[in-house]
């Protein structure tokens, strides 16, 4: 197969992708495999990784679990019904493994009949030539049926032989390695110290590595030196933070109610806990239980039912004339889904309603999970705006409480800070499945559960509350939840998931890349104590992460999305971060940990254009002095009118459970790089504070580029940026009114200066830095 | 030629590395890169780019949404009945159980009450229009109203929600970004779905921008709010100081700073870089020549009414709705607040009335002159009805109505809707619909129709499940397509 660019014109290439996109209406992937060399079959095919998922995707609507839209009273999803005699067809049978002709599902797939087809034409979800031909190699083989992989609790199995013994650093390599060597690909050397430490410092503090670091990592040459910078990372207090951005994701964290009104609330002591956990690294079963189930532990502490607000931080409205039981319903399902989706990786919500289609969890599994999260004396609507920052029940943090247990409170004045927390009076409502999903059609009473697939939950070993759901969550022989949170980790770090869909481990879910490495992992990290900064080091010291970033056509043509880490990914930094970044580059940075969220410069009218006219958060007022420079992930985020420009980079708008951000590159990204106040003050800062050093312009840029970009420029680059800020400065001075405007920006005391155009031409300089695609990369 | 270059590596990006995500590619591509793909598509059969699934009625829409939801039966559903049966208790047998919102659950007496405002017919069509809409009135003969739209919410945000994403809840893509998502943008240089929020003088409820939301989409189909003052787009501006030239001269170093860097990575992603600035640096000149209605002509500024020269009212932005659209965009949102009249409905809802009813109707007389009516869908209406009884002490010159899911009026004009005509009807009272209804579903199944997308088709997976924005209804009201 030809490479896709290697003849014709673009034009001529576009145009039969448009018509054949045209054509074809919605799936693209057949006329795409004309031209991608096409993956040959799996010597042998297995259920989980390549047959399954088709069944899923193109079968299970109608023949899998939901009972109701079953058709023909066949299930593929069930060995016993696929394999079983045809309810409306007497001995017909769909799958009869080795025989193709006697397989009913096989002649369907091939039919060309259009009233035979299957699927059937208008459901368009026509399988594709792989698809057939799989399921063709698979039913020769045998069609053996499997346990849908993750419902199986994972094993470690021995690492794989590799060929190129030299490369690996520790097990995490040797999995890598051995599905390169199988694909012909070789992976890369170590990337340049430079490099390397700064893909490190971001992925452990999100933020640069200090001038101080970067050459005292230059100059030491023993083969430690990487290894300490590790461990040195991991004890900064900045670790903390960058581990809970994630967090707050899945856990929906925001500063104001959401819904229409969107007052004001003050979980923030919650926010500050989660980095003081991941700061003291304590473990996942610990950290996981508390925020589940703190309040029902023998005696709790101040800082485990501070711990439990994880489940209130959904939204709650204040919209007056709600149905208070309509809404309070909402909130237990928010929590049922954070559940499913952040902690076990399973799309629960689509069986709120009705069973699942895909996945096995019927409607009355989701109620009988929901029945855990339902026996909270609250209320769908306490007030209207302002009535409460923490509805009940909460729990009132004193300066006593913070000079004592919770010391790790940022608590800027002395009066009380009021949070919600989680309480169970247990036995105050009975829980029903509602039918549709609706609050008001209940119908039969269930008690609290998990879906068996998933694991039974045996009711010696585990309470019917809180606490024994955290318990069945972490039980060993649990499939989930030690694979879904070290899969997470690994995109935070590699920049996708070994599952790329990190919240759905189910049948739509996406086949893990890397299976055996997931189950090696999970079962690591479980049986260390669920270690979470141990398990940070092993994947930041493993050669996987290590390597370069380079590409080049051979591993652009095999594995175009890198799928197989050929290369070290290259990703862009996340929306908190691209602040902190600009910000800790430059100086500017606050680097205080914590406390009440605050408002840096925002444009204007964006809060009040969109108020109800209601409540404390009407207007945006502005926060002034030191507060201006705190790190992204404390501006205020009020869920109406989120921050702008975290938004423009991809950051949630916390309005429910997310675990996955996308990466996208647009030109109102551009737009903020170019023209916020804050990267151009930064710019203006760094700019003055070089020049008051008084060194020549070239070390003036140098040590610019190296704060920016984190290496040294080479010749042409800073070649480039010399005769950049020489024309800048002959424009800047023949023009003073202009630089002085341009010098006037941010709030930040001005250093007294006298040659504006310097200071407007380093400043240019400097922000031309910022704007490079390397400065916010991770490369 | 650095450019051509750029264009083949991004393409080769897009079509390497999202090539199973198939149709999002495509318009995401179609937004990075529009020219590339309009000339592909204009000349492959004419139609405009992106990927319709038939024959388009219209290429572009502006909805002008009513936020807070104004009474229909001051507006276009004309009910003498409830005059003749003036402070009468609702019967229950009208009512049929349905569920009331908390503020007027506790009532003990549901006084039926009749507009204060007087109805007469206009037009061939024969429509009923109430004395407070003049100029919309006048234009009836070009409009559909639709007086049979029910939903299932009772208030305000599950409301909005729904008629701007197909769901009450849940964090799913709203109307434009799904436009985005199915048809890309025509323009190089502005955002395929653009956001415009004005405030009246009746009883508001806010707006969010989760109503603009991109959802599950890519973040290059979220709505981009237009700000009434400072720069139209956030962030789009030079700095003070900083003249074009100077950018210019900035970007020039920057590209060729970031092809070095191409150079040694070979990352598709930094020439995406390089060509999101340029996108950015040409919105810089577009936006601006756009959103400046200074220099519209003086019969222009007579017909939308002079509020449209003040920035951030309701006529400004039906004026910049018009210019917009007529650059290329695709989906205009426009969000007017202030429509919820629980009380002093009398004295709130002419205000309101005044704000929106000429210059409304200005725009669709714009877009006919101009001949884009026919290729533009404009969509007039809030997110539910209001009751038929009042809600607190009836009086003769005051009164209010709670929410009302079971009817309510829209009108829509252009696009491919059937010019002249009232479709559905009510029940006397103006309590439940008797004839045609027609569920939001079905109202988002019309419009995608309309926009040359089939409902059942336009789908976006995620998290195992493929969504729509009619979720597993709806059905096109084809009555309504001319």
């Amino acid at each position: 197969m030809k490479p896709l660019f290697a003849r014709g014109t673009l034009k001529q290439w576009l145009l039969p992708a448009a018509l054949a996109v045209l054509g074809l209406g919605l799936v693209f992937t057949i006329y795409a495999n004309t031209f991608v060399p096409e993956e040959p079959l799996p010597e042998v095919v297995d259920y989980n990784m390549h047959i399954r998922p088709i069944l899923s995707d193109k079968c299970l609507k109608c023949h899998g679990p939901d009972a109701a839209q079953r058709k023909a009273g066949l299930r593929l999803d069930v060995e016993g019904s696929a394999k079983g005699e045809l309810q409306e067809s007497p001995g017909h049978y769909a799958i009869v493994p080795g025989k193709l002709d006697a397989s009913e599902l096989y002649r369907r797939i091939v039919s060309q009949d259009t009233t035979e087809q299957m699927p059937p034409p208008e459901a368009r979800l026509s399988l594709n030539r792989r698809e057939v031909k799989l399921i063709e190699k698979w039913i020769l083989q045998g069609a053996e049926y499997k346990k849908h992989w993750a419902f199986i609790p994972p094993e470690k199995q021995a690492l794989p032989a590799v060929k190129w013994t030299t490369w690996p650093q520790n097990e995490i390599d040797y999995f890598i390695l051995a599905r390169l060597e199988q694909m012909g690909l070789r992976p890369n050397e170590e990337a340049d110290k430079a490099r390397l430490l700064k893909r490190l410092a971001f992925d452990l503090t999100g933020l640069p590595p200090s001038l101080e670091l970067q050459q005292r990592f230059m100059a030491d040459n023993s083969p430690h030196a990487y290894a300490k910078v590790v461990d040195e990372l991991l004890q900064s207090p900045h670790y903390g933070e960058k581990m809970a951005i994630p967090w707050l994701d899945v856990a929906r964290y925001a500063d104001s109610h959401g819904y229409q009104d969107d007052g004001f609330r003050t979980m923030w002591p919650w926010r500050d806990w989660v980095i003081h956990a991941f700061n003291e690294n304590y473990p996942y079963d610990k950290f996981v239980t508390w925020q589940l189930a703190g309040d029902l532990l023998p005696e709790p502490t101040k800082e485990m039912l501070l711990a439990t607000g994880f489940n209130r931080n959904h939204k709650i409205t204040q919209e007056g004339g709600v149905i208070d039981e309509e809404y309070r319903i909402e909130y237990v399902t928010d929590r049922t889904n954070t559940f499913g989706k952040g902690l076990l990786g399973m799309s629960f919500r689509c069986a709120k309603c009705h069973d699942h289609k895909y996945d096995p969890i019927s409607q009355q599994d989701y109620f009988s999970t929901f029945a855990f999260f339902n026996q909270v004396p609250e209320k769908g609507i306490v007030g209207t705006i302002d009535a409460s920052f923490a509805d009940p029940p909460n729990m009132a943090i004193s300066d006593e409480d913070v000079a004592s247990q919770l010391q790790f409170i940022n608590k800027k004045d002395t009066a009380v800070v009021e949070v919600m927390i989680m309480q169970d009076s247990a036995g105050i409502r009975s829980t029903h499945v509602l039918r549709r999903g609706n609050y008001d059609a209940p119908a039969e009473v269930v008690k609290p559960s998990t879906p068996s697939a998933i694991m039974p939950f045996d009711t010696n070993r585990f309470e019917p509350n809180r606490l024994g759901l955290a318990k069945w969550l972490l039980d060993p022989q649990n499939p989930l939840a030690a694979r879904v949170f070290v899969n997470r980790l690994w995109q935070e770090i590699f920049g996708r998931g070994i599952v790329k869909t990190s919240g759905d481990f189910g049948m739509q879910g996406d086949p893990p890349t890397h299976p055996a490495l997931l189950d090696w992992l999970a079962v690591d990290f479980r049986e260390h104590g669920w270690d979470i900064k141990r398990l940070v080091k092993l994947m930041v010291m493993s050669a996987t992460y290590r390597q370069s970033a380079q590409t080049g056509r051979e591993k652009l043509r095999k594995d175009p999305q890198n799928l197989f880490y050929a290369h070290a990914p290259r990703q862009r930094f996340a929306a908190e971060i691209v602040r902190d970044h600009v910000l800790a580059s430059s100086g500017l940075l606050n680097p205080e940990i914590g406390g009440p969220s605050v408002k840096p410069y925002q444009p204007k009218g964006l809060w009040e254009a969109a108020t109800s006219g209601r409540g404390i958060l009407m207007k945006y007022i502005q926060d002034h002095g030191p507060d201006l420079y705190r790190r992204g992930m404390y501006t205020f985020i009020k869920r109406t009118v989120p921050p702008p420009v975290m938004l423009m980079f991809d950051a949630s708008n916390r309005d429910q459970c997310e675990v996955r951000r996308p990466t996208t590159n647009t030109p109102l990204q551009a737009l903020v790089m170019l023209n916020d106040p804050t990267v151009l003050e930064a710019s203006r800062v760094l700019a003055e504070r070089l020049l008051q050093d008084g060194s020549p312009v070239e070390e003036q840029i140098t040590q610019a580029f190296r704060r920016i970009i984190c290496r040294l420029p080479r010749q042409a680059e800073l070649a480039l940026l010399r005769e950049y800020y020489a024309s800048e400065y002959e424009a800047f001075a023949a023009a003073p009114a202009a630089a002085k405007s341009l010098i006037k920006v941010g709030e930040y005391p001005h250093a007294e200066i006298e040659d504006a155009a310097a200071v407007a031409a380093l400043m240019q300089v400097i922000h031309t830095l910022y704007n490079m695609e390397e400065a916010t990369t991770k490369s | 030629m650095p450019f051509l270059e750029n264009r083949l590596n991004i393409n080769r990006r897009h079509f390497l590395g999202k090539l199973s995500i198939g149709l999002g590619s495509i318009a995401l591509g179609s937004l990075l890169m529009p020219e590339l793909f309009s000339k592909a598509g204009k000349q492959a059969d004419g139609l405009p780019l992106g990927v319709q699934h038939f024959a388009p009625k219209a290429k572009r829409i502006i909805y002008l949404f009513q936020n807070g939801a104004p009474s229909q039966l001051e507006s276009f559903d004309y009910k003498p009945l409830l005059t003749k049966r003036y402070g009468e208790d609702l019967p229950s047998s009208v009512r049929q159980g349905q569920r009331l919102t908390g503020m007027t659950s506790g009532q003990d007496k549901f006084p039926m009450v009749g507009s204060y405002f007087k109805f007469r017919q206009y037009g061939k069509s024969g429509a009923w229009v109430s004395e407070l809409f003049p100029n919309i009135a006048d234009i009836v003969d070009e409009i559909c109203i639709v007086k049979s739209m029910h939903t299932e919410a009772i208030n305000h945000d599950p409301a909005l929600t729904f008629m701007q994403t197909g769901a009450q809840v849940g964090n799913r893509p709203s109307m434009g970004a799904w436009l985005s998502y199915g048809l890309g943008s025509e323009n190089q240089n502005l955002p395929a779905f653009c956001v415009l929020l004005s405030r009246g003088r009746g009883n508001g409820q806010g707006v969010y921008s989760k109503l603009w939301t991109n959802g599950f989409l890519d973040s290059v189909h979220q709505g981009v709010q237009f700000s009434n003052s400072g720069d139209p787009v956030l962030y789009l501006s030079n700095p003070a100081g900083l003249d074009g030239q100077r950018r210019r001269q900035m970007l020039d170093r920057l590209a060729q700073l970031n092809n070095m860097s191409y150079e040694e990575f070979g990352d598709p992603e930094i020439q995406a870089k390089i060509q999101q600035y340029e996108m950015a640096y040409r919105m810089q000149t577009a936006v601006p020549e756009v959103t400046d209605l200074r220099r519209e002509p003086e019969h222009i500024v007579k017909m939308y009414g002079a509020d449209c020269l003040v920035p951030g009212t309701y006529a400004a932005n039906c004026l910049l709705a018009r210019k917009l659209s007529e650059a290329g965009v695709r989906f205009v949102q426009l969000y007017h607040q202030g429509w919820d009249q629980h009380g002093q409905l009398p004295t709130e809802m002419p205000l309101q009335a005044e704000d929106v009813d000429r210059a409304s109707a200005a725009l669709i007389k714009d877009l006919r002159q101009r001949g884009l009516l026919e290729e533009t869908l404009v969509i007039w209406g809030g997110e539910f009805g209001r009751t038929n009884y009042c809600q607190g002490r009836l009086k003769r010159d005051d009164y209010g109505r709670d929410h009302h899911p079971r009817c309510f009026s829209i009108w829509m004009a252009g696009g491919g809707v059937r010019p002249g005509m009232v479709y559905g009807e009510t029940d006397e009272f103006g309590y439940n619909i008797v004839e045609n209804p027609v569920h939001v579903n079905d109202f988002h199944a019309t419009v995608l129709h309309l926009m040359g997308l089939d409902h059942e088709q336009l789908t976006y997976k995620h998290l195992g499940r493929r969504y729509r924005l009619t979720d597993v209804a709806g059905k096109v009201v084809h009555d309504l397509i001319a």
